[in-house]
């Protein structure tokens, strides 16, 4: 069999799937909650940028993984609110705001960068730290499924954790249902005693502290660095990953699976004597692809049928 | 001048006010020595006539990407892909400044229109994708952006490049392809005239022909453009091509008027300044150059702060951000055009 093929077939390329899905899921996952509000969360990308960042300057500064961790989720959080004041209190169209922050974020998080550890690129001279690796007991010893999910960072468990979270509070608790009837009509919801503007800050809000886990991830647990842009689109992928997922956290767990798989895929090609350039275009390629097929399934039923 | 237009150009030049005022304070906070760094900021493009050239120079591609992101967003479309047609339009015109051998001017005009089609290229795929299967384009051309940065370096690397450099540059351009400069000093070159063109020729499409009536009509309101019978479908496409053929050829005179060899390893991010250019001039083409100007002074002197002091370049992305932020926010000054309307109204009532 060819190494490629016997690699693919192999526990420790299913178990990396999970890994290369989990920043993606999470921000998946944050932009179901944020649409479901009524509100396009495309500063994604920025917001696990920025936690990213954060996350390794807090961990290196306190000496501890957790501080990181909470900080950037904070830090994602925060930026989910400044997105909610531009948006809803100053009516700064939501598109051209979330442009605005993924663009200072690309930057800033540089310029911070530099400010902090002298160097545009890589933060590796921080003493930074990771988040542990997690053995699940018994599960590892299953066989096929212990290999696969018997050993992972510990946010990619809590980011399989956090859809099921997720679920329950969007579809079994009644705040969920006033978020979804916010998102669904605001008018209606207002009539009825809702504050749209509460709801859609509580939805920002989570939306941050989920993307910031995805990118604190990216920085302290994919790898043990932060460097610029590192987040390379995966903002905008979970985007797609929500699309494909329908808008609902199950379905954006197996689209954002779907994105790792890709994502897993080129990373274990870069072996192959392709130019590198073509094995790196393979996620965003399939994004288009399935943004255009989904999308057109989508137009089928319904949308549009004026035209 | 009306009072709109009067409450619009207040607007703005609070935001920029509020913007540098924000990055002199973040200068503060991480400068040993915060006043000079930002004095090098506002001052620095006018140091010396190098950097006046380059700060103008600047303002070229600048402009391009602004028409292409004006063009776009006046329907309503939010591509945000000049950035990534920009790039691929300037590897077209350095494949055919190298592979043809054609006679001066005719050489420069093939490949100002190769760097357009492959611009117009990229805008037509998040564009088809929008009208036939109403994927967001704005996701489609953020990845395209991806594809044609990984597509243009491999081209560059395994196909263009020159083996006798050091580095990793493509072949430099015949001669015949150049866009002569004017002056040794500086690299003004003649793809200013074409950019003048570019200038007015997306003005007179966007507000002198039928075509780019819909098309503002379908970003002012797309209900309203539908019901009146507008090909809605076909104007979000129509622009989105236009829009990247515009961006590409932006690329294409960088090329041939500025480097004449292709020599960058990232996006050079013009298109995303694209973005702020068009909301500042409003969507409109003949504000384009100014905006592009009010940029290209912030870029260069952002470059000479970073160069003289211990202030980073990237430092001028915040002024940016707070510039988008506040300009688009309507509810921003809100209240103070309310009580200039409100003087109004009780003037004209006191005079009737």
């Amino acid at each position: 069999m060819h190494p490629l093929l016997k690699a693919i077939f192999s526990a420790s390329f299913a178990a990396s799937i999970l890994r290369v899905t989990t920043p993606i899921l999470f921000a998946a996952l944050g932009s179901v909650v944020a649409d479901l509000s009524g509100v396009v969360n495309i500063a994604l990308e920025g917001m696990m940028l920025i936690s990213a960042l954060v996350g390794v300057i807090v961990s290196a500064f306190t000496g501890s993984a957790w501080m990181g961790f909470f900080a950037g989720a904070a830090a994602g959080v925060l930026v989910g609110l400044v997105l909610g004041y531009f948006h809803l209190k100053l009516r700064t169209n939501v598109i051209l705001a979330g442009i605005a922050l993924n663009l200072l974020a690309s930057q800033g998080t540089v310029f911070v960068l530099y400010a902090v550890a002298h160097d545009k690129g890589v933060s590796s001279s921080l003493p930074s730290k990771v988040m542990p690796e997690v053995q699940l007991p018994i599960i590892k010893d299953i066989p096929v499924l212990g290999p696969i999910i018997g050993k992972q960072n510990i946010l990619t468990y809590m980011s399989l954790i956090a859809v099921v979270v997720i679920y329950l509070f969007l579809y079994k608790t009644s705040f969920g249902l006033r978020l979804r009837a916010v998102g669904e009509n605001p008018d209606a919801a207002d009539s009825v005693g809702i504050s749209v503007h509460k709801v859609r800050f509580i939805a920002l809000a989570i939306s941050g502290a989920l993307a910031g886990m995805g990118g604190v991830h990216l920085s302290m647990g994919y790898v043990s660095w932060f460097s610029r842009n590192m987040t390379s689109g995966r903002g905008f992928i979970a985007l797609a990953a929500k699309a494909l997922g329908r808008t609902h956290p199950i379905g954006a767990f197996f689209a954002s699976l779907l994105f790792g798989l890709t994502d897993a895929l080129s990373n274990y090609m870069q072996s192959l004597r392709v130019p590198g350039e073509f094995i790196q275009m393979i996620p965003y390629v399939v994004t288009l692809v399935v943004l255009a097929v989904y999308s057109g399934r989508q137009l089928k039923s319904g949308r549009f049928s004026n035209e | 001048m009306t009072r709109n237009t009067w409450f619009e150009l207040l607007r703005t030049g609070v935001a920029i006010a509020v913007a540098l005022l924000i990055g002199f304070v973040v200068t503060w906070l991480v400068s040993e020595s915060p006043g000079e760094a930002f004095g090098y900021f506002l001052k620095g493009p006018f140091t010396s006539i190098r950097r006046l050239g380059a700060f103008l120079e600047a303002a070229v591609p600048l402009t391009f990407t602004g028409l292409a992101v004006s063009l776009v967003f006046s329907a309503g479309q939010f591509n945000m892909g000049a950035e990534g047609h920009f790039f691929i339009g300037a590897v077209a015109a350095t494949a055919a400044g190298i592979f043809f051998d054609l006679p001066p001017v005719i050489h420069t005009l093939v490949c100002l229109a190769a760097g357009m089609a492959a611009g117009a290229i990229g805008g037509f795929i998040p564009g088809i994708l929008k009208a036939r299967w109403n994927a967001s384009e704005l996701v489609a051309s953020l990845m395209l952006n991806y594809v044609f940065l990984k597509l243009g370096m491999y081209l560059i690397t395994y196909h263009l490049r020159d083996p006798s450099a050091g580095a990793l540059v493509s072949l430099p351009l015949k001669e015949t392809s150049w866009l002569p400069q004017f002056t040794r000093t500086t690299k003004l070159h003649a793809g200013i005239l074409v950019m003048f063109l570019a200038v007015f020729l997306c003005y007179y499409f966007l507000y002198r022909t039928t075509k780019g009536y819909e098309a503002r009509m379908t970003g002012h309101n797309i209900s309203f453009a539908r019901y009146s019978g507008i090909p809605v479908l076909s104007v979000m496409l129509l622009v989105q091509v236009l829009g990247g053929a515009v961006a590409g050829l932006g690329g294409a005179v960088e090329m041939l008027g500025i480097y004449r060899r292709f020599q960058w390893q990232a996006s050079p991010g013009y298109g995303f300044d694209g973005v702020i250019i068009a909301i500042l001039a409003r969507n409109n083409p003949l504000l384009v150059p100014v905006a592009a100007v009010f940029l290209a002074y912030l870029r260069v002197g952002a470059d000479v702060m970073a160069l003289y002091a211990d202030v980073s370049a990237e430092m001028v992305s915040i002024i940016q951000a707070v510039i988008i932020l506040l300009v688009t926010a309507e509810a921003f000054l809100a209240g103070y055009r309310h009580r200039l309307t409100l003087k109004e109204v009780k003037q004209r009532a006191s005079a009737s």
